[in-house]
């Protein structure tokens, strides 16, 4: 019988690292193909880009993208904004989310209500509004045409008012008889508490920036105010494009996403594990 | 260490429209038998108590009598909807709770869980903006008192039940709070560790004498550790008194059976007559001549003639007869308790109503009884003490006393 539960288990388990196996395989093969790209020369690139070990290993195209361009302008670019963007929307998503989980006034079922309702709204349908606006107020080919716009997020709000609701109501209560305020209760209890929200949306809205293509496309027009994402097209001209260059800035563009992600994602399972209550 | 005063205390639930649709579709099912007004559910009614300096006063009632509501709006976390609420005569009604001087151990302990034992309780210290010396020294002296020193370090999740029922307490006493509010902070621990908590709370009392308001279900908690006790029912006080004074004297039919374990038997349309010399119970067809203190205490309150009531006898109260006299009985159940036994028994006779039939339990002591012979089936015939019987009226559920 035992055996037959272990050959049992044993290939179902094979089976799902089987599947398991090729999905990743899939997943991973553009990743693998761009740093192979990466190292090659710019004429290998050309004549034979599908090979995956480059046939003569260069630094060229890092040195090229390190050198050549204005890179660690665009880096600073991009650091500035997905920075303010995730620290800006982590504070107002968390604190009007509680605002919404836990405190009564009028009109909160109907302010909620248009709250979501934006959310169903494709951002492609206000954006020649926006645009118009940005550009009115004098904004554009600024950074924080890219800034201002993005300080309430939707999505944050909802994500952090249901993670308050979990919150019980005596910790809050214990804490207002402790001597709180209402600044130092969001502060000192709830963030603490909601750490799980505030790691997944760290995430979210730093890969969201991070990558953003559109916006920066729509709103900055001078290279030193570009983004990084915006700047691969910077190695491409009408008629080619320098792999060999534009994959060593993807590699590099992808570090600091792949970082933020690592530590961002520890503090999320760290948060999932955390209870106090009886 | 200040008196507290509610005069005229009152909450009201204001009932939504949404919950006034659903009850309308629900038509007469009434859950709760809390009066409801055009304004709402109330809650609390009237609450009038004057809570001397130190005194130790626990609102004991079921479920849903109003007792947690009173407690929450002397912490201030619930609004006062009427009445007034005076702490060390300051009127409090619209004081923030973090103003009151108040200090609060919930029934779930509600200890912060990202904080170490520590930093819980030197939480209140850190907001009244203490210097970090003056926190060190309070945190380490009442983790002293409560012996928890070891475990200042540790985080709430790595604490036993026990341990973190000590933390939520220290935490409370920590800043020295004019008043001490606990809302059931008991119930969720096992029975050992509840009775060996319920001590070190006596204990704690003496150490830190302060004024303290108990909110609890069990009856047993409020006999034990109150100076006075509050019984509360629908939002209706019931009684006030002493431990000793609502167990002996108990205004209504409600306390007689809320207060002592096992409840009180009750006798309905039962006979109370007064004749020559004293006063007469008729219970189940038999008479029991009423001891010269119960009748002077009737003479006294007025009842005079002859009148149906409804008595009381505590179980302790019913006696085996030794004589053949006395009522009928016949043993349901025995529990054997060690120096005790509880008879669950059923007796029968004929009473104003006619032909009747009712259980009763009788706690008779092991030392000389038959225990064998105490088993179900066995007829016995059972007097009862007269001096200890209470008379209530069945229309109002008063106590003649």
């Amino acid at each position: 019988m035992k055996d037959f539960a272990y050959t049992r288990d044993f290939k179902s388990r094979a089976l799902i690292f089987a599947i398991l196996l090729a999905v990743s395989f899939i997943v991973v093969i553009p990743y693998i193909w761009m740093l192979s790209n990466s190292f090659k020369t710019t004429i290998e690139t050309l004549t034979d880009p599908m090979h995956i070990i480059p046939q003569e290993f260069t630094l060229d195209g890092y040195i090229k993208v390190l050198t050549k361009s204005p890179f660690f302008h665009w880096l600073g670019n991009s650091v500035f904004i997905t920075c303010t963007n995730t620290l800006v929307i982590l504070f107002t998503s968390t604190l009007v989310g509680y605002l919404f989980a836990r405190f009564r006034f009028r009109g909160k079922d109907f302010l909620f209500a248009m709250l979501m309702f934006t959310m169903m709204v494709p951002a492609q349908v206000t954006m020649i509004t926006t645009f118009i606006i940005i550009d009115d107020i004098g904004l554009y080919d600024s950074v924080w045409a890219l800034i201002i716009p993005s300080f309430v997020n939707v999505f944050g709000i909802y994500l952090c008012k249901q993670y308050c609701e979990e919150i019980p109501r005596e910790l809050i209560e214990s804490a207002r008889i402790d001597g709180a305020g209402d600044f130092a209760i969001y502060w000192r209890i709830v963030i603490p508490q909601i750490r799980p929200a505030i790691g997944a949306l760290a995430i979210f809205t730093f890969m969201e920036y991070w990558n953003d293509y559109l916006n920066p496309l729509i709103y900055l027009s001078s290279t030193e105010k570009m983004t990084l994402p915006l700047a691969l097209s910077y190695f491409s001209t009408q008629h080619t494009t320098d792999l060999s260059a534009t994959m060593a800035a993807s590699a590099l563009i992808m570090i600091p996403a792949a970082v933020v992600f690592i530590i961002f994602q520890k503090q999320f399972i760290k948060g999932l594990s955390m209870t106090g209550m009886k | 260490m200040a008196e507290v005063v509610l005069k005229n205390v009152k909450k009201i639930y204001p009932i939504d429209d949404s919950e006034k649709k659903k009850k309308d579709d629900q038509g007469e099912q009434k859950k709760t038998n809390l009066q409801i007004t055009d304004k709402g559910v109330v809650a609390v009614q009237d609450f009038n108590l004057e809570i001397a300096d130190k005194e130790f006063i626990v609102l004991v009632g079921p479920s849903g009598c109003g007792k947690s509501t009173t407690l929450r709006m002397v912490a201030g976390l619930e609004q006062i909807s009427e009445g007034e609420l005076y702490i060390d005569g300051e009127y409090m009604n619209n004081v923030a709770p973090k103003s009151r001087d108040i200090a609060m151990v919930f029934q779930n302990y509600a200890l912060y869980p990202h904080m170490t034992v520590y930093e819980n309780m030197a939480f209140s210290l850190k907001m009244q903006k203490y210097s970090k010396a003056e926190i060190d020294a309070h945190v380490r002296e009442a983790a002293e008192i409560l012996d928890i020193t070891p475990l200042l370090d540790r985080k709430p999740k790595a604490l036993s039940g026990g341990q973190r029922q000590r933390v939520a307490m220290g935490r409370a006493f920590v800043r020295n709070p004019k008043v001490f509010l606990m809302d059931e902070p008991l119930s969720n621990l096992d029975a050992k560790l509840r009775n060996q908590m319920r001590a070190e709370i006596i204990k704690l009392r003496k150490k830190i004498n302060t004024t303290f308001i108990y909110v609890t279900h069990d009856q047993v908690e409020a006999m034990t550790l109150g100076d006075r006790i509050v019984i509360m029912k629908d939002g209706f006080i019931q009684q006030i008194g002493t431990p000793q004074e609502v167990f002996t004297h108990p205004k209504n039919l409600f306390v007689a059976g809320f207060i002592g374990v096992p409840q009180m038997n009750f006798f309905p349309a039962s006979r109370l007559q007064q004749e020559e010399g004293g006063y007469v119970a008729e219970i189940l067809g038999e008479r029991f001549r009423l001891a010269d203190e119960t009748a002077g205490a009737l003479a006294s309150a007025g009842v005079s003639g002859e009148r149906e009531v409804v008595v009381g006898v505590r179980p302790v109260n019913v006696i085996i007869s030794e004589d053949g006299t006395g009522i009928d009985a016949v043993i349901e159940v025995a529990e054997m308790m060690g120096s005790e036994m509880h008879l669950h028994l059923k007796v029968a006779g004929t009473d104003v109503s006619g032909e009747q039939e009712t259980e009763i339990i009788a706690i008779v002591p092991t030392l000389g009884l038959d225990v064998e012979a105490m088993s179900a089936g066995k007829h016995l015939r059972l007097n009862l003490q007269t001096e200890a019987m209470h008379f209530f009226d069945p229309e109002t559920e008063e106590s003649l006393l």
